[in-house]
């Protein structure tokens, strides 16, 4: 076998595990690579631009030419293998054995595809929000769309960390430039929680590869490691991962850096940025520390309905609508970690599903936030009161969307969070009915924000009694054709989800069976005393703990 | 042949003749910052044209191998970058250009020296010549009369003086133990003295003292922050690259001496390396002088370094000097910006650089790009490097000097973005009348060098590494 660290070129282009792995682009074009270069090049191309119209067309007219170039990610994928598919191989770094290698399975086609359908709402959402340096605004959405999509489709840790990082100043830009008034403490913040995070994502990197010499993800998971070496593995992805959830108590960055960025901002953040997580550990963790994984299953189960329930609490308890927004995304995001470290087929499609969800969702709530922001230039519940009579569209939307939010029957939240619950309460039911009130404070929450924004009293106090808001009280127009236009879009797929999420899941089938394969040959490969020991140390207790305390 | 192989030297020393003759009358300085490029263009096609071969001079005192010659390459452009980078040497009073283009040219001799000097008393001579070069030109400042530059320079002599000592000390213990001055000798006996002999342990770590005060290593780093706020610009901006080149060769090549399995010299380098680091970035984050940040940010970037000199396999001297080039480029990048923005030659504060996006855009991108490389964010050579240092770390099963390094880099991230943050999100509006940077074409011509440099080098570090992987095997 190879030494560690030898660097030897690129060992899986020798034959056998090119097979069992890849499928090569079949189409008579790299699709990847396309949609990973038209942003890039778009944003470089976009500089020469100088009128701001001019500059959002461009964006636009880039963002949706990639998402087109994305649909034969849908049409032409095949659901009925778990390998990984429209793979695109060049040599990079031999030395390091660094080869730029990106495909997509059935985990992050879909996340893929998010991505390129939201980024046009994002240029729409800024049309007339962004009022200064358009030409670096439309740069930056750019480069991050490029490295978001990057993040997804490499299929080598390094690459992986490359776009990872890439993600991080861009963003750290959009905060910190077009943000509210605390944009420095919410943009420093944001940038320190998320590098201090890759760092130790980086020491797992590279200690996988000083282990295996090799960077490529898919042979990572092949291997089978000690369990202690697994027990660091996990504990370091997880740290990077469990900050861009967010999981409880590594959330506090999240509602600072949501309030101030500026809605393109927000959506990015929230539709997509907070996925990255949780495709972290279904593509890290799970795979490759198995045993960890199972050994530290019912802490994270614990953190998750932690995330759920206290996200859910502190977001009843906020005046301003984004600051709410952004406690109930820790609140939903703590579904998805909870689907995840189900380790059962429903938990994990469940959570994939919720992490589709809640980019539409949220994505369409943040837009909607920065419609009414744009208006009233508040964000405080108590100013937006009673908007019902003036903004009827704004309200059906807000409504649509509200009701998604909290899970309502037939609409998208609903069928996850059905089958997250559903996975919880097969395997352990206390930890299903601890996340039955999470649920029920979504519903508290955004009732609340709907009554006080669609309903409430317009004749006592309120925006009559404040000379500021009486005096364009009246004059608050409804949605423009470019709003309708960006959340009926995103109205169709919380139906489409909501009735008829069968070809989502099929996509993600088999990469789900694989994945849950996966993880139960790791347990069998890593020997039963460790796993014995893994089951009688308080990982058990815990565990058992959750039975006994069954109502 | 001999002569070609001493080639570079020369040509340093004649440049050295020509401005001390130059000296003598008025000349202008952009004729001497002229010859200086050109001649240290010259020495770097002499150091090319003898890249592949080996010989030794001078009784065996003096080796010539690819090794010597890539670091001589590094040095020489090194110089012609630092001359370019600073026009005019508006902080340098103006009868003194001569004296000042005179003294960094012989401390670079120095140094040139250095990284061929395979014998201890070569050695130290060649380490006396660059140090004492310098401690003239430090408080060369204006106004001529300030107090800080006489500070600096009495701190460097001092601390420049105790470490000589140390290391002349350390010197006299290898070679009462062993009986030889030559490397290559010691080669052989080294390893088994350490095992042996307590007192080769605290000799090898005495003499490597002078080079960790040179590289502004803990212990040896406290006179960093105030020789770099002393000093004029221009000279730090030579302190803080060349002299750390010149460092990291001698320590690969005394380190290797150890040769490459975990001995208590590894663990007593391993202490200062972390300890460097901590310090350096705990004390960048509070300061609010932008020389003094980089002093310390120096100051961890000495540890860093020293974790490739520590692993001690090819891959891990390959990264040192990947690094160490590296962290020239950028460390660069930042004085070349600071020159250009402190147009009355004050030391700047954050608060000065504010607004800079708008005043020169050029100059605020150059700075970023030098100073997310200091901090380790790809795709830069900061990133690049940090990871095959940490890897060949790694690889040697030093996982608590990784897992430190990195929480050091997280701290780092902190000071590093509020240099950036100063130079792009604060308006200059309240700042009062800071106009517009106006650059020269040449300087223009130079950020852009720098920048791409930076991230060229970050993004296909396949021929550097493979080099510096092919010099390292003459060690």
């Amino acid at each position: 076998m190879r030494r560690p660290g030898q660097g030897m070129p690129c060992p899986y282009t020798q034959g056998t595990i090119v097979e069992q792995y890849l499928i090569y682009n079949q189409l008579n074009y790299p699709i990847i690579s396309v949609l990973l270069l038209l942003p890039l090049i778009g944003a470089v191309v976009g500089l020469l631009f100088k009128s701001d119209k001019a500059q959002l067309l461009w964006g636009l007219g880039v963002t949706v030419a990639t998402a087109l170039a994305s649909l034969p990610l849908y049409t032409q994928f095949d659901r009925s293998t778990a390998q990984y598919q429209f793979v695109e191989l060049r040599h990079w770094l031999p030395t390091l054995g660094l080869d730029y290698v990106v495909g997509v399975d059935g985990i992050s086609v879909l996340l893929v595809l998010l991505t390129t359908f939201v980024m046009p709402l994002c240029v729409l959402c800024s049309w007339s929000y962004i009022k200064e340096r358009m030409r670096e605004f439309m740069f930056v959405l750019l480069v991050i769309e490029t490295a978001m999509i990057g993040v997804f489709v490499s299929l080598n840790t390094l690459l992986f960390f490359l776009f990872w990082e890439a993600m991080l100043i861009p963003m750290y830009l959009i905060i910190a430039i077009w943000g509210g008034p605390r944009k420095d403490y919410a943009s420093i913040k944001y940038f320190l929680y998320t590098f201090a995070g890759s760092i130790f994502f980086l020491a797992s990197i590279i200690a996988l590869y000083v282990q295996t010499g090799s960077f490529f993800i898919p042979e990572l998971m092949e291997h089978s490691y000690s369990f202690t070496f697994q027990a660091w593995i996990f504990l370091g992805c997880a740290l990077a991962f469990a900050v861009k959830v967010p999981m409880f108590p590594l959330h506090t960055w999240l509602p600072a850096a949501h309030v101030e960025a500026p809605t393109a901002g927000s959506v990015i953040l929230a539709s997509i940025m907070l996925k990255l997580g949780g495709y972290g550990f279904l593509r890290f963790c799970l795979p490759m520390a198995p045993e960890a994984t199972w050994y530290f299953m019912p802490w994270l189960i614990a953190l998750s309905l932690v995330s759920i329930i206290v996200g859910g609490y502190l977001a009843l308890g906020q005046s301003d609508v984004k600051k709410l927004i952004a406690y109930s995304s820790v609140g939903h995001m703590g579904f998805v970690t909870l689907g995840i470290f189900l380790l059962n087929d429903q938990g994990i499609k469940g959570a994939m599903l919720q992490m589709i969800n809640h980019g539409i969702t949220t994505g369409a709530l943040f837009i909607l936030i920065g419609i009414i922001y744009e208006r009233t230039h508040s964000r405080e519940m108590s100013v937006n009161r009673a908007l019902g009579s003036m903004m009827p569209l704004f309200v059906l939307f807000l409504g649509i969307f509200s009701l998604s939010s909290f899970g309502f029957p037939g609409t998208n939240s609903f069928v996850s969070e059905f089958l997250v619950l559903l996975a919880a309460f097969s395997k352990y039911p206390l930890v299903g009915a601890l996340a039955i009130v999470g649920a029920i404070l979504a519903a508290a929450y955004m009732l609340r924000l709907l009554q006080s924004m669609v309903w409430a009293d317009s004749d006592g106090h309120g925006h009559h009694d404040d000379a500021h808001d009486a005096g364009h009280g009246h004059l608050l127009k409804d949605l423009n054709a470019r709003e309708i236009g960006t959340l009926s879009f995103l109205t169709i797929f919380v139906f489409w989800i909501g009735f008829y999420p069968t070809p989502l899941l099929e996509m993600m089938d088999v990469s789900v069976t694989q994945l849950i394969d996966q993880i139960g040959s790791g347990l069998d490969q890593g020997g039963h005393d460790n796993l014995h020991h893994a089951l009688n140390g308080w990982g058990d207790k815990i565990a058992g703990l959750f039975m006994t305390l069954k109502p | 042949m001999e002569t070609m192989l001493f080639l570079p030297e020369l040509l340093l020393i004649l440049l050295a003749l020509v401005c001390f003759f130059t000296s003598l009358g008025t000349p202008r300085t952009g004729v001497l910052q002229g010859s200086v490029i050109l001649f240290s263009i010259l020495a770097l096609f002499a150091t090319m044209a003898t890249f592949q071969q080996t010989g030794t001079l001078f009784y065996g005192a003096y080796r010539i191998d690819p090794l010597s010659q890539l670091f001589k390459l590094v040095l020489c452009t090194g110089l012609a970058l630092i001359a370019w980078a600073n026009p005019g040497l508006r902080g340098i009073e103006k009868r003194l250009h001569p004296e000042y283009y005179l003294f960094i040219t012989v401390s670079t001799l120095g140094l040139v020296m250095l990284s061929s000097a395979v014998e201890l008393l070569t050695i130290f001579l060649a380490l006396e010549i660059s140090s004492y070069a310098l401690f003239v030109a430090i408080p060369f400042r204006q106004p001529f009369h300030g107090r800080q530059q006489y500070e600096a320079s009495i701190k460097y002599v001092l601390f420049g003086a105790a470490a000589s000592g140390l290391s002349l000390f350390g010197m006299s213990y290898i070679f009462g133990l062993s009986g030889t001055t030559y490397l290559a000798e010691l080669s052989t006996l080294i390893p088994g003295m350490i095992s042996s002999e307590p007192l080769a342990l605290a000799g090898m770590i005495l003499l490597l003292c002078g080079f960790f005060y040179k590289l502004a290593l803990f212990p040896m780093h406290f006179w960093t922050p105030d020789v770099y706020q002393g000093a004029a610009n221009e000279t730090t901006s030579f302190i803080a690259t060349l002299p750390k080149i010149g460092a990291v060769i001698l320590l690969l090549r005394l380190v290797s001496l150890a040769g490459v399995d975990i001995t208590e010299l590894s663990w007593a380098l391993g202490i200062l390396a972390i300890a460097s680091m901590t310090i350096g970035n705990l004390s960048a984050l509070v300061q609010n002088d932008i020389k003094r940040l980089l002093a310390y940010s120096s100051v961890a970037h000495a540890g860093y370094i020293m974790l490739g000199v520590i692993a001690g396999t090819t891959l891990g001297h390959a990264a040192a000097i990947y690094y160490a080039v590296g962290y020239l480029l950028m460390n660069l990048a930042c004085f070349f910006v600071l020159y250009h923005v402190s147009t009355d030659n004050r030391n700047l504060n954050l608060d000065d650089l504010k607004g800079l996006y708008r005043r020169s855009p050029l100059l605020a991108f150059v700075l970023a790009a030098g100073v997310f490389s200091l901090a380790g964010i790809p795709p830069t050579i900061g990133f690049t490097g940090k990871f095959v240092l940490f890897t060949s770390a790694f690889q040697q099963g030093l996982y608590g000097l990784v897992v430190l390094g990195l929480i050091n880099a997280a701290i780092s991230i902190f000071f590093y973005l509020k240099i950036v943050r100063a130079a792009y999100l604060t308006s200059s509006d309240d700042n009062g009348g800071t106009g517009q940077v106006s650059l020269h074409l040449s300087s223009k011509v130079l950020g852009l060098v720098l920048v791409i440099a930076i991230i060229l080098l970050g993004v296909l570090p396949q021929q550097l590494l493979s080099v510096a992987k092919a010099a390292v095997a003459f060690l």
